[in-house]
């Protein structure tokens, strides 16, 4: 039976970048471990010889021509969707050294 | 002017528009009062556009063409779809607090508005679309308007309130695991789930990218013949859409099922269903017998592992899809953050909702080293199992015939706080996710006591929308169920 501790669950909190206090980390620890021990059900299932699907409509590569195109939005506008300054046509983040 | 405009279905609209018995303004005006007087009730729209609607309509109306069966046709589209510069926020806090609006135009939108169809505002959803009641969304619950103690499902609830009380002809949703049809299912509407890659999902906000798909919610199946023959078909934007030829669905719509053979699989009449329901479902099936449809019983073994299968993939797809928002591009922001790492965890933190942070962790532990063969990659095995089951059972009937949901619309907060109890609901939905199938919802009756709709689901093979729609067309005539309507 797979169950996710408060260490755990700070961890994996921590890879996927969110905040938790100490009641979350508890209550998600419950739950997170009840989903973890229904999904295990799949174990049961004898998957010997069988391939993973890869794409349902079995779909492989989407290739197109190699062609320049004009953008159908303008840079500008993707720029502005920014909550932070955009400062030489870049966007201005926190540093990244604290 | 005729008060009830609103009440048309697309089909009958278009025929009114073009013989110049009503305008597009008094049919757009009628479902903009008949919102103004009911959504107060039901929360369905999270984002009215009414100003711009009536500018389009005076516009159409001098134009005074109606050539395409859209023409004119006021809908509603699920707030996951970007319209340009028109807030579009997947009901997430994430996108909300900035009113995020896009500099371009989802495929599906783009291609209703090009033949004139109108677009009334955002229908609320869970937050990007992750739950099966829009009580995750950012702006509360919407309310069933057969009973608004109830939920309207989801995640496409405000979508499917808005047509099932007449806020607007159609609605434009997405199904990952049955976000279109469960909620059109408790509104008394029909709802359709195309197949995987049949309708662009450009422009469309993420959640399981290997399962998630677009279609419309109406008030009949003619109507959600027409609006998908309008929207699908290969789009250069999404490379996951089929090269397969789009076909006019409402000519599939000939009504006859002579010797149509219907499976009934004895894995979808489980224990606890509720029994009207399934006494509903039944009677379907006797009453496509008396059309001369044959219906046998059939099984779809890996049935009880689905729901396992889609609580691995879809959370590990949602991690991986919510990674985009971190507050650079756009989004929540905070000017609290001590640097760069810190910004990530604040924005998002503040951003996500609960049953999001649940998906991103679950995903995150099950994509993480050590962890991926035992759950994606497990998942996907059994994930071909269940397509086999499908492909298996479509040797043998052309159509799948089961119940779209267990009960009825449940009591707002009835399910909440129990995330497994909500997951084990979907049930009926999930595996035409995971194996690609289209599926669609009718209405088949409703509930003794409080009147509630009870939907019949009928799933097809891969790119048979044509069929599952005759069918559900065929049905949809002998019985009289699409014209009760709530009373609110």
């Amino acid at each position: 039976m797979t169950t996710l501790n408060h260490d755990d669950v700070r961890h994996i909190a921590k890879l996927a970048r969110l905040n938790l206090n100490d009641e979350e980390v508890k209550k998600f620890s419950t739950e997170l471990s009840n989903i973890l021990q229904y999904v295990e059900k799949l174990q049961e299932v004898d998957t010997e010889g069988v391939e993973p699907i890869a794409q349902i409509t079995g779909l492989t590569n989407a290739f197109r021509e190699d062609e320049v195109e004009d953008s159908l939005i303008a840079p500008e506008d993707l720029l502005s969707c920014s909550p932070l300054p955009v400062v030489e046509h870049q966007i201005q983040t926190p540093s990244a050294h604290g | 002017m005729d008060s009830m405009l609103h009440t048309l279905s697309i089909a009958q609209a278009h025929e009114k528009l073009q013989k110049k018995e009503i305008s597009c303004t008094e049919l757009t005006k009628a479902c903009i009062d008949r919102a103004e007087s009911v959504d107060k009730k039901l929360n369905a729209l999270v984002y009215r556009n009414f100003e711009r609607a009536l500018e389009e309509a005076k516009k159409i109306d001098a134009e005074g063409e109606f050539t395409h069966l859209l023409t004119g046709i006021p809908f509603v589209v699920k707030d996951n779809f970007c319209e340009k510069d028109i807030p579009s926020t997947g009901c997430s806090n994430v996108l909300r607090k900035k009113d995020y609006r896009p500099p371009f135009e989802s495929t599906a939108t783009a291609r209703v508005k090009a033949v004139g169809a109108i677009s009334l505002g955002k229908g609320n959803t869970d937050e990007f679309t992750m739950g099966a009641s829009t009580e995750t969304s950012c702006y509360g619950v919407t309310r069933n308007p057969w009973d608004p103690s109830r939920v309207a499902g989801g995640s496409s609830g405000g979508c499917a309130a808005a047509v099932g009380a007449d806020e607007c002809l159609f609605a434009l949703g997405s199904d990952t695991g049955g976000s279109i049809r469960q909620p059109a299912g408790f509104c008394g509407c029909s709802g359709l789930r195309a197949t995987y890659g049949r309708v662009s999902r450009y422009g469309v906000m993420s959640m399981a990218s290997s399962l998630d798909t677009v279609g419309p919610i109406c008030k009949s199946v003619e109507d959600i013949a027409i609006v998908l023959s309008t929207i699908a078909g290969k789009d250069p934007l999404d490379g996951t859409t089929g090269d397969v030829p789009v076909p006019d669905y409402t000519k599939a719509l000939h009504g006859d099922v002579k010797g149509l053979k219907i499976g009934l699989p004895k894995e979808y009449f489980i224990d606890g269903m509720d029994e009207q329901v399934e006494k509903a479902v039944r009677d379907a099936a006797t009453q496509f017998e008396k059309m001369g449809a044959v219906v046998t019983d059939i099984s779809l073994p890996h049935t009880e592992y689905a729901v396992a299968t889609y609580y691995v993939i879809v959370p590990s797809e949602v991690s991986s899809n919510m990674s985009r928002y971190d507050g650079i591009r756009y989004g929540h922001t905070t000017d609290a953050a001590t640097d760069l790492i810190d910004y990530y965890h604040l924005a998002r933190t503040e951003g996500f909702g609960d049953e999001v942070k649940r998906r991103i962790m679950i995903g995150t532990y099950a994509l993480s080293a050590g962890y991926y063969d035992a759950y994606y990659r497990k998942a996907q095995k059994v994930r071909t199992l269940i397509r086999k089951d499908f492909d298996d059972a479509f040797q043998n009937v052309d159509v799948i015939l089961t119940p779209t949901y267990p009960t009825p619309a449940f009591i707002v907060g009835a399910l909440e706080g129990d995330p497994i109890a909500m997951y084990l609901q979907d049930i009926f939905l999930v595996s035409q996710g995971l194996s690609g199938m289209p599926g669609m919802t009718v209405p088949c009756g409703f509930t003794s006591q409080n009147t509630l709709p009870i939907g019949l689901h009928l799933t097809g093979p891969q790119w048979g929308e044509d069929t599952i729609l005759n069918a559900a067309y065929a049905y949809e005539q002998a019985m009289d169920w699409k014209e009760q309507k709530p009373n609110l």
